[in-house]
């Protein structure tokens, strides 16, 4: 298990119920290295910012973690941590390696943007 | 002057002499605020085990950054994470910051801890094949290059010591560096040099990286020719040392030819109430208990800058 202080992802049937039970989820798929730690930071701190979206990481070397590396959006990808983010249970974006602050909120932004009340 | 955004001490940088530096002034019963580019914790994040730091057996960087954390926070101490300074005013009484996101900030002394970073080559195409192709860490991304031909650049222990490494995985590595020479440490010129997987590219650098969704090829230019060659390489592992990160700092502290700090024994600079502490200070070595020292110190010295400072003011109004 990472210790991170995010919500752990520990088997396929976690992420299955994580993407199904809630509108916006991001997941951080990585070890605990330099490229992978700092986007756990980032998402630890973008969680009380954002509510509506659940954060989660998964051990990229846990073998359930195949829900995540088999997936067509992180085909050619050659660097950990994949971070994946689902809308309704489905794929809406996922990238590779380190991001900074601002690319991780352009895409929160994007994707799980809070409709706004007419 | 807001009060709320007033602040006795602002502490630039969150790693661990900047975050001691906020335990001790929280404690101190001095108003803190400690303004971080990245995350907190800084490099000691990225540190896997720590067993050697004393009283603690055995931890992992990230807890131990946790816990700084924590405890600054418990005496007091504000921290503002992953925000990104605008402006910087050091000198007179009173020290200004400026924010990105607009918000403005001063205090009566500033502690600067902002630490160094990975160096990258900076040329083209390296932000675009990151995590494509690209990689600053082979613990990390070794294994994607199975059966793979990969570049290495750079020629000190980290670059030498992860070739070595890599070659568990990659069929051939090439390493590029700028020099005719190494910086590493004999043994690890030894263990490389013997190992037939590794080739070397010596008086080179890559000044472009090129490919359609995943890195294919980089320009490699010969130093002492200025001949460039394209060659192809199906990923690339760059370990070129670590920079301070004290550009915002040019020509408002005294820095060495490094970009270091220069500093004096208490850890003050060549500007009046402000002190400097970590790893961006001119040092021999960098440990994160030489952090915490350091971050100790520069505490104290601007606790006791404070409580000159306001006898001072005290002295002037019964005048």
């Amino acid at each position: 298990m990472l210790y991170t202080n995010l919500k752990h992802l520990e088997s396929a049937a976690d992420h299955q119920k994580a993407i199904s039970d809630n509108e916006n989820v991001m997941v951080i798929c990585g070890r605990m290295g330099p490229m992978c730690i700092p986007v756990y930071g980032i998402a630890e701190e973008l969680e009380s910012e954002y509510k509506h979206v659940i954060f989660y990481d998964m051990e990229f070397d846990n073998p359930e973690s195949h829900v995540i590396r088999s997936i067509p959006e992180v085909r050619g990808f050659m660097g950990i941590p994949f971070t994946i983010y689902y809308k309704n249970g489905k794929v809406v974006k996922a990238t590779s390696s380190i991001q900074t602050r601002d690319q991780v909120k352009t895409i929160l932004d994007k994707e799980f943007a809070v409709p706004v009340s007419a | 002057m807001n009060s709320k955004n007033h602040y006795d001490v602002i502490v630039i940088g969150a790693g661990p002499a900047g975050l001691t530096a906020g335990i001790y002034l929280s404690r101190a019963r001095l108003k803190t605020l400690i303004v971080n580019e990245g995350i907190v914790g800084g490099q000691l994040v990225l540190t896997h085990e720590i067993a050697n730091y004393p009283g603690v057996e055995s931890i992992s960087g990230y807890q131990l950054a946790n816990i700084m954390k924590k405890q600054a926070m418990s005496f007091g101490c504000d921290i503002k994470s992953n925000v990104s300074i605008q402006q910087i005013e050091l000198e007179g009484e009173l020290k200004n910051l400026m924010l990105s996101d607009g918000n403005t900030f001063s205090s009566e002394s500033m502690i600067l801890t902002p630490g160094g970073r990975s160096r990258t080559l900076g040329v083209t195409g390296e932000d675009n094949f990151k995590g494509k192709g690209i990689s600053y860490c082979a613990t990390c991304d070794g294994d994607f290059f199975t059966g793979k031909e990969i570049v290495v650049v750079g020629g000190g222990n980290s670059a030498l010591e992860e070739a070595v490494s890599l070659t568990k995985y990659a069929t051939k590595v090439t390493i590029v560096h700028q020099f005719e020479h190494f910086q590493a440490f004999e043994h690890a010129v030894t263990e490389a040099k013997k190992n037939p997987k590794i080739h070397f590219k010596m008086g080179s650098t890559i000044t472009s990286f090129h490919g359609s969704e995943n890195l294919e090829n980089v320009d490699l230019k010969n130093l002492k020719t200025g001949e460039t060659q394209n060659f192809k390489t199906d990923g690339v592992f760059i370990f070129i040392g670590y920079v301070p990160n004290t550009e915002f700092l040019k020509g408002k502290i005294n820095l060495n030819q490094w970009g270091e700090m220069v500093i004096k024994a208490d850890m003050s600079t060549n500007i009046e109430g402000v002190f400097a502490a970590g790893d961006s200070t001119a040092k021999k070595y960098r440990q994160v208990t030489t952090a915490v020292g350091d971050g100790t110190v520069a505490a104290l010295a601007v606790s006791n800058y404070l409580h000159e400072l306001k006898a001072k003011q005290q002295q002037l109004i019964t005048i």
